[in-house]
């Protein structure tokens, strides 16, 4: 067992893990934040993804050890503490971005980074960075409109 | 169902938000994966690495010592347990029933499948339980495995069940009595247009894998099964009676929220039986958590079947006849409802949206030593749908005639309408979701875009279909004589508050369709009253009345039906209190707005008022109705409901490749009327791409010894974001259903019906353009290197 300390969505936590325990299982069982999901076990589907230090990482495929000293934030973190969704998430639902809502974290996560990292992107651009996040509900349509409505772009509202 | 007067913000109609998104969207939804419960096990499941095999031998000694691990258990442990129950029995055209094996909780003397579970080791940990499963020792001698259907009903073949003494299930024919009508007309046709074609196997696929936990009360003898269900009240149904033998006031299932289902989580798995079963063993609670690997080979499979058709046409491209041939692989076992899918959820629908007079389905359902297959979203309509607008596109081709006026010289135009395969359309108007079509799809401007797909050298095809669908499934009496061996009602209470806010406990189950939303936007319609104040429950059998679940796009057209019935009970019964509190004659009261009023009169009274006097009857007429506001409805639709549409494909093959991209896709669909557009355009969505998936990227693939060579994510291609466009979608094409109170039809798997034969047809198409006048067919999924071979053997 080996000690792990970490800041996850800006809280300080630690505990002693097996060397092969993953974030995403750090995450649910050791911290009980059950939003992220575990939807495959080839680091495919991204229902897992959350941030490590910024950066958007597949939460099944990392171990909790190599994450001591890190910054992580999951979909837990990203309403404002009063529960006002952040413009992504308002722009899920705004665009009936989820059905079943299992990769809805992940597809989130992910688009946060993106629009960290390219605060305007493409259709194209948006599509292509979603390559790691599979959804089997929506389509993707409106995740796709979602994500360009959250980024300031113009996008037809919802089946209006 | 008046929306005459529904403001747009709420009721039906209106484009609600879903009040489900905040908890997904904040990752505070409750999924069984989420359920931990104190002291509770975890299971691990040894599965078979070989197709087909005689167990010599189980040694769990070593994994019984291994840390952790509580108990070790294999099929003996089962002996008194029943087998995983079939939910369908079918008759073959001989009059004989189908063949029936016997299906395990865990294998027994034989393993039929790369996947069949052998052994199950409980341990304190998941960890500990999945590493003392790999200390089990299996003692398997390989037998020989049949996995190719046509083989597998050979003379020679090895035989998945040795007791059947065949590998056919059953041999089907539909209707028997059409047949020599049918091969009469083929030799009077004109023309005759001949295809075989495979609909490739897929798997589901829910983002969720299956969950289960058992638990069990030692104190009470009551057990609890919380799982991933699409139909908690079947499971405890087909669990308790036939399999583990608990009585059903004893058994609680639990369905929480559930992450996609597309049909592959409707069926019982032995999974649920044994945690069930393991849980009341160890007086723990047992915990199952599928691996994605796992679910490869332990979900049941979808489609899988090999046809030929022929169309028979006279001069005029008029539809005489259609005969069929199709070979429906089962896999191993017979899965919950899987006898029914290439039966009465395909034949039934094979005249498709066309007068055809004759029309004959054979159907030969056979046993392989691969994964179980049943209904995946859309469950033999697809298939009904894939093969006879295929055929039809190649008749138009054959005959010189354009796809769309074929279809239009032949399209169903009068209502009711019996079909020779014995449904009856009630409604539809096929002429205008075409005309609608080719606005959408802006079919004018197909040739500009096709020459500038030109200039970059690909070529672009369009393709079109059209389909019709059997969904609100369905009239319980009508479904018993097809061999049902369960109803197919749906319930509902609607629990009225004293202070007015509505509780609809529903036998439908939301996992993903936004039930909790849309529900409430009928009963807020209803009464008149806010969509917030009326709450949807389901997915407990604890806290629902008995429902059969959600599939067959049947939740609004049966659940909210019997929702509707209920509610109306309950405002039949608040008028007469009204009409008691405001001294008047229950016929003059009318409800409008959440307010009860004398018709003429400015009397009225606020529906709280009315409720509230239900539970504090001091002036209440106690004489002629019981206190309390509270009604339970189950409703047996008396037909299916048909919607219909048609679907416009545009892509673009790359010569040099033959890599497919859809660049543009059209759908307008006839749901009747429509609840929540935002939510039916949702669910539209989501079937094309998983249509796209299949005519493109998908396949279950087995190498000839039955190992699952599309075994993860790596090797299945999923539809990702970057494989599809935005879509067109329309459903302003409404007629609505004749039967159903609220005139619905049901939008959950049109989406999957109608795409693939518009692909593939649109692919076809770009390659007859181009000059390749040989390709008239290609089989799913259109993969590079199938369309590049298709274009090398001019």
């Amino acid at each position: 067992m080996t000690k792990v300390s970490m800041r996850v969505n800006g809280r300080p936590v630690s505990a002693e893990v097996e060397g092969r325990t993953l974030l995403v299982q750090f995450l649910r069982e050791g911290l009980g934040l059950t939003g992220t999901h575990v939807g495959c076990d080839t680091a495919q589907c991204g229902a897992c993804v959350v941030h490590v230090d910024g950066r958007a990482t597949k939460a099944c495929n990392v171990f909790a050890m190599d994450c001591d000293g890190a910054e992580v934030a999951t979909i837990e973190g990203m309403a404002a503490p009063d529960g006002t969704l952040s413009p992504i998430q308002q722009a899920f639902q705004d665009h009936h971005g989820l059905q079943c809502g299992f990769c809805t974290p992940g597809m989130v996560m992910s688009a946060a980074a993106l629009l960290d990292e390219n605060p305007r992107p493409t259709e194209a651009e948006v599509r292509e960075y979603l390559e790691g996040n599979i959804c089997r509900c929506t389509g993707y349509h409106n995740i796709v409109k979602a994500i360009l409505a959250a980024s300031g772009q113009p996008v037809a509202v919802a089946a209006e | 169902m008046p929306k005459d007067h529904a403001p747009k913000d709420r009721g039906i109609g209106a484009s609600s938000r879903r009040r489900e998104d905040v908890r997904f969207l904040t990752g505070t939804g409750r999924y069984t994966d989420d359920i931990n419960l104190h002291g509770q096990a975890h299971v691990a499941f040894v599965r078979s690495d070989v197709a087909h095999g005689r167990i010599n031998a189980v040694d769990t000694e070593a994994a019984a010592a291994m840390p952790g691990v509580l108990r070790v258990f294999t099929a003996a442990d089962f002996a008194s347990a029943g087998g995983i129950p079939c939910g369908w029995q079918v008759t073959d055209r001989h009059g004989a029933v189908m063949k029936e094996p016997k299906h395990p909780i865990l294998a027994d003397g034989k393993v039929r499948h790369v996947g069949d579970p052998i052994a199950a080791v409980v341990a304190e940990t998941y960890e500990q339980a999945r590493d003392a499963a790999e200390a089990v020792v299996v003692d398997i001698e390989e037998l020989p495995a049949v996995i190719d259907m046509k083989a597998a009903i050979e003379d020679d073949s090895p035989l998945v069940h040795d007791d059947l003494g065949t590998n056919l299930c059953y041999d089907w024919g539909f209707v028997e009595d059409n047949k020599a009508k049918v091969d009469a007309a083929f030799k009077a046709a004109h023309h005759v247009t001949t295809l075989e074609l495979v609909n490739n196997r897929l798997i589901p696929n829910a983002m969720e894998p299956r969950v289960a936990v058992g638990d069990y009360a030692f104190g009470t003898g009551d057990h609890t099964l919380y799982t991933t269900s699409q139909n908690p009240h079947v499971i405890r149904l087909l669990m308790g009676a036939f399999v583990l033998g608990i009585p059903e006031h004893k058994l609680r299932v639990v369905a929480p929220d559930v992450g996609g289902g597309f049909g592959s989580k409707i069926f019982h798995y032995a999974e649920e039986a044994f945690v069930t079963f393991a849980a009341k063993a160890l007086r723990r609670p047992v915990k199952w958590t599928c691996q994605r690997s796992e679910s490869f080979m332990s979900d049941a499979h979808g489609r899988d079947h090999v046809t030929k058709i022929e169309l028979a046409l006279d001069a005029e491209g008029h539809f005489q006849a259609i005969r069929t041939e199709t070979y429906a692989n089962m896999g191993a076992y017979l899965s919950t409802f899987a006898p029914s899918v290439p039966t009465w959820l395909h034949g039934t629908l094979m005249a498709g949206n066309y007068k055809t007079p004759n029309i004959y389905v054979n159907v030969k359902a056979v046993f392989t030593n691969t994964v179980p297959v049943d209904a995946y979203r859309g469950a033999g309509r697809p298939e009904a749908t894939y093969q006879l607008e295929r055929v039809i596109d190649m008749a138009a081709r054959e005959m010189g005639m354009d796809p769309i006026e074929l279809r239009r010289k032949n399209f169903v135009t009068e209502f009711p309408y019996e079909t020779p395969v014995a449904v009856v359309y009630d409604t539809g108007d096929y002429h205008a979701t075409m005309d609608k079509l080719i606005e959408i799809a802006d079919f004018a401007g197909f040739e500009a875009r096709r020459a500038e797909s030109a200039k970059k050298g690909l070529l672009r095809g369009l393709g079109i279909n059209c389909y019709i669908e059997a969904c609100g499934i369905a009239p319980s009496q009508l479904v018993g004589q097809l061999g049902a061996r369960a109803g197919l009602y749906e319930s509902a209470t609607v629990r009225v508050n004293a202070t007015g806010g509505v509780v609809v406990m529903t036998g439908s189950h939301s996992h993903g369709q936004g039930h909790e939303t849309s529900f409430a936007q009928v009963i807020s319609e209803m009464i008149g009253i806010q969509e917030d104040q009326v709450e949807i429950v389901h997915g407990d059998t604890a806290n629902t009345p008995m429902g059969m679940g959600t599939y067959g796009s049947r939740s609004i057209a049966v659940g909210g039906s019997a929702m509707v019935k209920a509610a109306t009970k309950v405002i039949d019964k608040a008028r007469k209190i009204a009409a008691h509190l405001l001294e008047a004659s229950d016929a003059d009261i009318e409800l409008k707005d959440g307010k009860f009023s004398v018709a003429g009169t400015d009397k009225s009274v606020e529906w709280g008022a009315v409720t509230l006097a239900a539970y504090v009857p001091h002036n209440y007429p106690l004489d002629q109705i019981e206190p309390g506001l509270e009604e339970t409805a189950f409703y047996d639709p008396s037909n299916f409901t048909y919607p219909a549409g048609a679907y416009a494909c545009e892509v673009e093959v790359d010569p040099d490749t033959g890599k497919v991209t859809v660049c543009r896709f059209a759908a307008t669909d006839d749901f009747g009327n429509i609840i929540n557009p935002m939510i039916v355009d949702g669910q539209v969505h989501g079937g094309i791409a998983q249509g796209i998936g299949q005519a493109l990227l998908e396949n279950a693939s087995y190498d000839a010894d039955g190992q699952l060579l599309s075994g993860s994510y790596m090797d299945y291609a999923m539809p990702r974001a970057d494989d599809v466009p935005f879509y067109t979608v329309d459903h302003s094409c409404q007629t609505p259903c004749t039967h159903n109170p609220l005139g619905v039809k049901g939008c959950g798997e049109a989406g999957a019906i109608g795409t693939p034969p518009a692909v593939v047809n649109a692919v076809v198409d770009a390659l007859q353009r181009a000059g390749h006048t040989h390709v008239t067919h290609i089989d799913m999924p259109l993969s590079p290197a199938r369309v590049w071979a298709a274009m090398q053997t001019n």
